[in-house]
């Protein structure tokens, strides 16, 4: 029993049933088609992180943002400025005490490179209702190449809690045609 | 025979030293009061995400959800492991207990740790969560109380190894350890790792707080943290599965299929259940790929392959202890005459199973490199470990709450109605729990979040009513989870106070009958549990590519 020694003290000796091989084969070999479904995804699949981040100050951080903004601000909405940065172009998103800055718009079928970095603590981009969710810290410029398939009006969620306000931290990004 | 004071236990046999017994008797009972407290927690956490109550105002949700998670994930789980510690070293050896005034001040230490962390939380100041990701900042007292509880489970751990040295020195036992204390012995090697990995991490944290330290980086600190966080999930999976064994072994007298298959799939957990760290930092930047997919895949999924083993060994050994002892007809003749009134084997069945198909599938899948971009930190997560953490651990645990309960305490079960049903009613509503908050997070709502509607913000988000829905309905199965937390707060306790004392008769509803000859000696047909392997890797292939499915829908990211 499980909870006597076992038969003979060099348990390794001991038979295995055959059905047992069989599912422990058949496990392994599962286990196999999962991890090559990653290196195949990785090479083949459309979302991929690029890993692409760089070490970076909030005050740059800040400072790349703020002359984005100056230089593609097109409105405001809800007190906040509104971008809508040129394809291609590199896009900053802040993340902070308890807001997501700027509001930013894309063109559908467009890509850019989106920054990411949070000014204080951890933060979580959660772009909704897509569903792609990204860990933000400070002192990291997370780098993504985002290519928006869909138009609308999309909310950013920040889900890695963030103190009292957390929830109070919705962010938007607007889709045109 | 040993000199020292024992007795032997009617049921089993066994030897039991009253210097292990009392410390077993103490981890346990201080283990249900955590138990209840960070159940309690739960409840009111849970009665807060449902939109229709919206319980707690903000700050004290956001505290409650800290010391829930601290209270039932740390110090109820940690408590009980010490106790099955000693259980599977001292009484499964026939041997004395190690040093017991060390195995005292290791559970002095995790006592006042657990309180000073508790208190610390209480105060409002530490609302950080579980995780205490820095940046945001702690009182002191919140890491000296874990650092304290930490040492103190190191001790217990220590105790365990001293005990096994003991026993082997002192002849009590013939051959190799038990499978039940080798998967002990595992979850005591992985909890060494452990605390390592949460000492290197929380002493700097604990220094920072205190102002001897000016900065600690996030990124180190989430990849450190979770070499803890998630091994200490892998010391009660080796925890949870030994207990499975156990419960098999001493109601249906039930043998390992093979004692090779089963210690080697212990081993796969030693060997690779470390490089768990990674399933936290999938979309965090500065990692390779390289390093995330090797790592999170458990180095090609050896570990995985373990519990895949256990998943498969343990129903299979039940299977052949009954068709041995005449319950041969059909394919699962078997399974419906096992012992469903007796708790112990129902909270062990309903755990393995939970533990495979919601736990384990729903694990796998969230932890694939870029599946997890559609999951992280949403609340599938805590649906994923409600499954594992909650129906695995939990639920065994209580399954072994029965056994020690007349085994150890020697008191009998009162109220063995409730008891019967106590394990159907918590296995319901934490499911019930699991699918919902996974159902939510495949909407997007957010883990840790005090109110999705977005009432206080500026911008509004709407999420779709099927996720308030979904959120509600978590709400309904937590206060069914809480019924089923009391009833078994109201049996054990009710049974230590009021139950009869158990003499020297044999006790009722326990069998330690083994069934004749078959396990390592012969290969015994394991029909019925061939199909339900069946089922579940149909299953588990099935999820796995409906995921990558919805994954491929997303936008596309380089």
């Amino acid at each position: 029993m499980a909870i006597t020694p076992p038969p003979e003290r060099i348990w390794w000796n001991l038979p295995v049933a055959r059905s047992e091989l069989i599912w422990i084969i058949v496990a392994f070999l599962w286990g196999l088609v999962m991890f090559s479904g990653m290196v195949y995804w990785h090479l083949e699949g459309e979302q991929n992180l690029s890993n692409e981040a760089y070490r970076i100050t909030p005050e740059a951080f800040l400072e790349k943002a703020t002359a984005m903004v100056e230089q593609h601000q097109v409105r405001e909405d809800s007190g906040m400025p509104v971008v809508h940065p040129p394809p291609g172009s590199d896009v900053y998103l802040v993340a902070r005490l308890w807001q997501w800055w700027p509001i930013i718009e894309f063109e559908k079928g467009q890509s850019y490179r989106l920054h990411l970095s949070s000014m204080d603590w951890l933060h979580g981009f959660s772009l909704q209702p897509v569903n792609i969710n990204l860990e933000v810290h400070p002192g990291y410029d997370m780098v993504v190449t985002i290519t928006p398939t869909d138009s609308g009006e999309f909310g950013v969620v920040c889900n890695e809690f963030c103190g009292i306000g957390h929830h109070q931290m919705i962010g938007k990004i607007l889709v045109t045609e | 025979m040993s000199t020292f004071n024992h007795r032997v236990c009617p049921a089993t046999g066994l030897r039991i030293h009253k210097s292990a017994e009392n410390l077993i008797k103490a981890n346990a009972f201080v283990s249900i009061v955590f138990l209840a407290v960070g159940g309690l927690f739960g409840l009111l956490v849970a009665l807060t995400r449902w939109p229709g109550v919206h319980i707690l105002p903000a700050d004290w949700f956001y505290l409650a959800l800290t010391a829930h998670g601290l209270d039932v994930l740390l110090v109820w789980i940690i408590f009980f492991e010490i106790a099955v510690m000693y259980f599977a070293s001292a009484v499964l050896l026939n041997s004395r207990l190690a040093t017991p005034r060390w195995a005292w001040v290791g559970f002095v230490l995790m006592l006042v740790g657990a309180a000073i962390t508790n208190v610390t939380v209480l105060q409002g100041n530490s609302s950080v969560m579980f995780t205490s990701y820095v940046p945001m900042q702690a009182e002191p007292n919140f890491y000296l109380g874990l650092i304290l509880f930490a040492v103190g489970a190191l001790i217990g751990c220590f105790v365990f190894f001293g005990t096994l040295v003991v026993a082997r020195d002192e002849k009590t036992y013939q051959g190799s350890i038990p499978l039940v204390t080798f998967g002990a012995m595992v979850a005591a090697i992985i909890a060494v790792f452990t605390i390592a990995s949460g000492a290197i991490v929380l002493v700097p944290t604990y220094l920072w707080s205190l102002g001897y330290i000016g900065h600690i980086d996030s990124l180190m600190y989430r990849t450190i943290w979770w070499a803890m966080g998630h091994s200490s999930q892998q010391i009660n999976v080796a925890a949870h599965v030994s207990i499975w064994y156990l419960v098999a072994a001493v109601v249906l007298g039930a043998k390992p299929l093979s004692e090779k298959v089963s210690r080697g799939a212990f081993l796969l957990y030693i060997f690779f259940l470390q490089l768990a760290s990674a399933h936290h930092l999938l979309v965090d930047p500065g990692l390779s790929s390289e390093w995330k997919i090797f790592n999170t895949s458990y180095a090609m999924y050896l570990a995985v392959l373990g519990s895949m083993i256990h998943g498969m060994t343990v129903p299979g050994s039940i299977e052949a202890a009954q068709r041995a002892r005449g319950y041969t007809k059909g394919l699962f003749g078997w399974l419906r005459n096992a012992p469903w009134g007796n708790p112990a084997f129902s909270a062990m069945f309903i755990s393995l199973v939970t533990f495979g198909f919601l736990g384990g599938i729903s694990g796998v899948v969230m932890g694939v490199e870029q599946i997890n971009l559609i999951i992280h930190n949403t609340i599938y997560v805590p649906g994923h470990f409600h499954a594992t953490v909650v129906l695995g651990t939990t639920l065994a645990f209580m399954a072994a709450t029965y056994l020690l309960v007349p085994l150890v305490f020697q008191r009998e079960l009162i109220m063995r109605k409730m008891a019967m049903w106590q394990p159907y009613v918590f296995g319901l509503g934490v499911t019930g729990i699991s699918v919902f908050m996974m159902g939510a997070g495949t909407l997007g709502v957010p883990r840790r979040h005090w109110d999705i509607s977005g009432a206080d913000s500026i911008i509004k988000f709407d999420f779709p009513g099927a996720a308030y829905l979904m959120m509600g309905l978590n709400g309904m199965f937590a206060v069914l989870a809480t019924l089923g937390g009391i009833m078994f707060i109201v049996v054990v306790v009710g049974s230590l106070l009021f139950g009869k004392k158990t003499g020297d008769e044999p006790l009722k509803g326990l069998t330690m009958e083994t069934a004749t000859e078959y396990g390592s000696m012969k290969h015994p047909k394991i029909p019925g549990t061939l199909v339900l392997v069946g089922v579940f890797f149909v299953s588990f292939i099935l999820y796995y590519f409906v995921n990558w499915k919805y994954l491929a829908e997303v936008w596309p990211l380089r």
